[in-house]
C-alpha cells in the first residue's frame, strides 16, 4: 500500500501530475496556487519521468502551450487562479473546438477583477457554462479534500481523453492551502510514442506518416453547415457525459428532511453544519456534486421529491443555485446562502440560514 | 475523539510548523488530520495562525469559529481567539507580551513560559516545542513516541539530528505548564 | 514532320516538377500575393531536407489561416497571435521535430507581440516565418504595426499618422537583440534572385533546428496588392520603393 503523507492540496496536484504520467505542465505564477509549479520545479520530473515543466510568460501563453502539447496527443496541463483562468478562456474555447484533451486547474479566489487572494467559488459559471465563446463545455471536477486533489488529476486526464475534451479541476484556496492526510497514486509511466500513435493516429501531430494523410488540429470551419454538424457532434458528446459520467456524493440523505447542495470547501463546512443541525434535531443531509459539469440533475430531481426544502451553500453570490432550481421536480423552496469576495461561511451561519430561509419561511 | 485546535501568534514563532508536527503525530496514530493556515499578505511579518484538527472520524469543516483548544502566543491572538474557545474548552498561552490576561471563567486556562524558558536555555528555536509540550501535558491527544515519529516525517533528514533536542523541549514544556483557571 | 505534344511530355524533358510536399489544392490567395511563393519554397526545403515526416507547422489567424490545406505536413491552427506559444508546447514535447510558425504582421507583431518576444527570448528550437506586408489582409486592409507612415489603409484612410498611430514597427531588429535568437534575417520573394535567397535563408533556419541552435527568424517583406489596391506589378514596385528603405533586406544576426 502506498505511503500516507501530510501534504498541501497544491503540492499534491503537482505530485499527482508526475505520478499519473503527465507529459507537460505549462504555467504562470498566481496566488493561491503558485506551489503547484514551485513543487514541480523542485521535483525536476524531467529527470525522473521526462515530464516537461515550463514557466510561461503569461496565462495566455501557458494555455496555448498546453494546446500545442495536447495537439500532439500528449497529457498536458496547466494550473492557475481566477484572473489567470479568465485570460485562458480564449485557449480553452480553441481546445474545446479542436477537441483536444487537457487538464486545467483553477484554484479559485474571490473576484471580480483583481479581487482578493482569499478562497471563493465564484468561478462556477465560467467553469461550467463554457467560459469562452461558442457552444461548448468543460468537464468540471470539484474536489473537497486533499485526497481528491490527488485522485482527480488522474481522473481528469482519463475523462479528458475519453471525450477528447478539456477537463477542469475547480478547487479553491481552502483545498489548495490546506494539508490533510493523502495516499498518493502509484506511478504510471508516461505513454510511449507508440502508445500515443495507437490511440490518436488519426488526429495527433507527430510529423506526417507515410500511411496516412496529414493531420490538422484546428477549430476553423468556414462552411456554416459543416460547423453546425460539428456542433451537433459536440452536443452528442455532452449528452454522453451526462449519461455516463456524473459523479456526486450523498451525505446523510437517507432520512433527511432538508438538504444542503454544496461542492468543494463549502460542502466540508456544510458537514459541520449538518452535525450542528442534527444536534438540534433537524434532519439535514448534503448532496455534493463532484462533477459540476455534467451536473447531477437526476439526483436533484429525486431528492427534491423527498425533502421539504433545499439550501445551496456557495462561496459566491449564487451561481450553482440556478442549476439546482432548474432541476427540482417538486414545488419546494430552493434558496441560496453564500459568503463571497474571499469570505468563508461559518457552520453556524449556515444553520441559521437554513432555519430562516427554508424552515421558518 | 475530535480535537479542533487553533494555534496563533506572530510569523516566525513556529506556529505553522508546530501545527504540522501535531498533525503528523496524529497520522502516526492512524487519525484523520487537517491543517489549515491563514495565508496571504497577512503572513508577511504579521500574525500567523493555523487550524489543526485531529479526529478518529472523517473531518468536516477545516474552517471553524469554535475551538476545543486555542494556543495563543501574542496579544492580538488573545484578543481574537479567547472568545472562540468552546465553553469547557482550553486556552493555553505564553504570557510573554500579553498585556491583558484572559478573563473567561467557563474554560480551562493554562500558561506556559515558552519564550522565557527558551531564552534561559539559550535556544529560541525550540520555543514552539516547549509550547507544544505544555499543550500535550494538558491534552495528551497524541503519544510522545508518535510525536517523535511525526518529527521524523515532517523534518527533512538533514535535520533529524535535532529531534532529541525537540523531544527534550517538549518534555520541558510538559513540566512547565501552569494552571491559571481550572473548571 | 510535326512534333506532337505526347513527344514533348516525357520524363527526360521534364524541367520543373511541383514538390509533393505541396498539395494539389487550389490556393485561395489573390493573384500577385507573396504567400504562394513562400509556401512553395518552404515545401521545397522540407522535401530537400527529407523531413516531411518530422515537420509540424503552426498556422496563424490571417490570410494564411488555411496554410494547412496547401502543405502536406501535420499542422496545428493557433489562435490569433499565439502560434509561438503553440509551437513551444509542441517543440517541448517533440524536441526532435522541426516545428515552425507561419505568421503575418498583425498576428506576430501586434496581437502576438508577447508570445513571439518570449519564444525568441527562451530560444525555442523553432523556425518563425514572418510575412510582413504592412497591412491586415484577411480582415480587409486595416493598419498593421508595420504599416508605413502616410500609408492609406481601411483604418488609416488619411494615411498613417505617427501622432495618432505610432510608428512602423521594426520587430525583427528588436528580436535580433534577444539572446535566444540564433539567426534573424529579412528577405523578399519579388524576383527569382530574391526567391533563391529567401529559400536559402529558410533552409538555413531549418538546419539550425537540426543543430538545436535556438530560434531562427525569417521575415519576408511581402506584397498585398489587394490590400494596397494596386496591380501586382505596381505592388512589387511600391514595395521596393517604400518598404525596403524602412525594412532593408539582409541578415541581421547569424551566429
Amino acid at each position: 500500500m502506498a505511503e500516507v503523507k501530510l501534504m498541501k492540496g497544491n503540492e499534491v496536484l503537482a505530485e499527482a501530475a508526475i505520478r499519473c504520467g503527465c507529459d507537460a505542465y505549462y504555467g504562470y505564477p498566481i496566488t493561491p496556487q503558485s506551489e503547484v509549479m514551485e513543487t514541480l520545479m523542485l521535483r525536476k520530473p524531467w529527470e525522473e519521468t521526462g515530464m516537461v515543466v515550463l514557466q510561461a510568460e503569461s496565462e495566455l501563453a501557458s494555455i496555448n502551450m498546453v494546446y500545442g502539447a495536447a495537439a500532439c496527443g500528449k497529457k498536458a496541463m496547466t494550473s492557475s487562479s481566477s484572473p489567470g483562468i479568465s485570460l485562458m478562456q480564449e485557449g480553452l474555447t480553441y481546445l474545446a473546438g479542436a477537441e483536444l484533451p487537457c487538464l486545467v486547474i483553477d484554484v479559485v479566489r474571490g473576484g471580480p477583477g483583481l479581487g482578493t487572494i482569499q478562497p471563493a467559488q465564484s468561478d462556477y459559471f465560467q467553469a461550467t457554462k463554457g467560459g469562452g465563446h461558442g457552444d461548448y463545455h468543460l468537464i468540471v471536477l470539484a474536489p473537497a479534500s486533499v485526497q481528491e486533489m490527488n485522485d482527480f488529476v488522474g481522473l481528469g486526464f482519463d475523462l479528458a481523453f475519453k471525450y477528447r475534451n478539456p477537463a477542469m479541476i475547480l478547487a479553491d484556496g481552502v483545498i489548495g492551502q490546506m494539508m490533510e492526510k493523502v495516499q498518493l497514486s502509484e506511478y504510471k509511466p508516461r505513454w510511449t510514442q507508440e502508445e500515443i500513435d495507437k490511440m490518436s493516429d488519426n488526429w495527433a501531430l507527430t510529423g506526417k506518416k507515410a500511411h496516412r494523410s496529414h493531420n490538422t488540429v484546428t477549430s476553423l470551419e468556414l462552411d456554416s453547415y459543416k460547423q453546425e454538424v460539428f456542433n451537433h457532434k459536440l452536443q452528442e458528446k455532452y449528452k454522453l457525459m451526462e449519461e455516463n459520467d456524473v459523479l456526486f456524493e450523498e451525505i446523510q440523505c437517507e432520512d433527511a428532511e432538508y438538504i444542503f447542495v454544496a461542492y468543494g470547501s463549502a460542502s466540508r463546512i456544510c458537514q459541520k453544519a449538518v452535525q450542528l443541525c442534527r444536534e438540534k434535531g433537524i434532519k439535514v443531509g448534503i448532496l455534493r456534486p463532484i462533477t459540476l459539469y455534467p451536473f447531477p440533475k437526476k439526483e436533484i430531481a429525486r431528492l427534491s421529491k423527498q425533502v421539504k426544502g433545499i439550501l445551496t451553500v456557495e462561496m459566491s453570490a449564487g451561481q450553482m443555485v440556478e442549476d439546482v432550481r432548474l432541476n427540482v421536480a417538486n414545488n419546494i423552496p430552493v434558496e441560496h446562502y453564500g459568503r463571497f469576495g474571499g469570505v468563508i461561511p461559518t457552520p453556524e451561519e449556515i444553520v441559521e440560514a437554513l432555519e430562516k430561509q427554508i424552515i421558518g419561511a | 475523539m475530535t480535537e479542533e485546535i487553533i494555534i496563533a501568534g506572530f510569523g516566525g514563532q513556529g506556529v505553522l510548523s508546530m501545527g504540522k508536527i501535531l498533525a503528523y503525530s496524529g497520522i502516526m496514530q492512524d487519525q484523520e488530520v487537517a491543517w489549515m493556515p491563514s495565508y496571504g499578505p497577512e503572513m508577511r511579518g504579521g500574525t500567523a495562525n493555523v487550524t489543526v484538527i485531529l479526529s478518529d472520524e472523517r473531518i468536516s469543516s477545516p474552517i471553524l469559529t469554535k475551538y476545543d483548544t486555542a494556543i495563543v502566543l501574542n496579544q492580538q491572538s488573545m484578543d481574537k481567539f479567547e472568545s472562540m474557545v468552546k465553553p469547557g474548552g482550553t486556552l493555553i498561552y505564553d504570557p510573554n507580551g500579553i498585556t491583558h490576561e484572559p478573563t473567561r471563567k467557563d474554560i480551562n486556562i493554562y500558561k506556559i513560559e515558552g519564550t522565557a524558558i527558551a531564552a534561559e536555555q539559550g535556544n529560541p528555536k525550540v520555543f514552539n516545542m516547549i509550547v507544544l509540550g505544555g499543550f500535550l501535558k494538558v491534552k495528551p491527544i497524541v503519544k510522545l513516541d508518535n510525536v517523535e515519529k511525526g518529527l521524523q516525517k515532517s523534518l527533512p533528514p538533514r535535520h533529524h539530528k535535532m529531534i532529541p533536542m525537540n523531544i527534550e523541549a517538549i518534555q520541558t514544556g510538559m513540566k512547565s505548564v501552569e494552571v491559571v483557571n481550572q473548571l | 514532320m510535326s512534333v506532337e505534344l505526347k513527344d514533348i511530355i516525357k520524363e527526360e524533358n521534364l524541367v520543373y516538377k511541383k514538390t509533393p510536399v505541396l498539395t494539389d489544392n487550389v490556393m485561395h490567395y489573390c493573384p500577385g500575393c507573396s504567400h504562394g511563393v513562400v509556401h512553395k519554397i518552404i515545401a521545397e526545403v522540407i522535401e530537400e531536407m527529407g523531413i516531411q515526416d518530422k515537420t509540424i507547422g503552426v498556422s496563424p489567424v490571417g490570410c494564411s489561416v488555411l496554410a494547412y490545406n496547401y502543405l502536406d505536413i501535420d499542422w496545428a491552427e493557433a489562435a490569433h497571435g499565439r502560434a509561438p506559444a503553440v509551437a513551444t508546447g509542441i517543440s517541448r514535447v517533440h524536441p526532435d521535430r522541426y516545428v515552425f510558425t507561419y505568421q503575418g504582421d498583425g498576428d506576430l507583431a501586434s496581437i502576438g507581440c508577447g508570445e513571439i518576444m518570449h519564444a525568441c527570448n527562451r530560444g525555442e528550437n523553432i523556425v518563425v516565418i514572418f510575412i510582413n506586408n504592412a497591412i491586415y489582409g484577411m480582415t480587409g486592409g486595416q493598419m498593421a504595426p508595420t504599416t508605413l507612415l502616410g500609408q492609406v489603409t481601411a483604418t488609416t484612410p488619411y494615411g498613417r499618422d505617427a501622432k495618432l498611430n505610432g510608428f512602423p514597427m521594426k520587430l525583427t531588429e528588436l528580436l535580433a537583440q534577444l539572446d535566444g535568437t540564433c539567426y534573424v534575417t529579412r528577405q523578399s520573394v519579388h524576383t527569382p534572385a530574391n526567391v533563391r535567397k529567401a529559400k536559402a535563408a529558410i533552409r538555413k533556419a531549418f538546419e539550425n533546428t537540426r543543430k538545436d541552435k535556438g530560434t531562427s527568424f525569417v521575415e519576408i517583406v511581402s506584397t498585398c496588392n489587394s490590400g494596397w489596391k494596386v496591380t501586382p506589378v505596381e505592388a512589387n514596385k511600391w514595395m521596393v520603393e517604400n518598404m525596403f528603405p524602412k525594412y532593408p533586406l539582409g541578415d541581421i544576426k547569424d551566429i
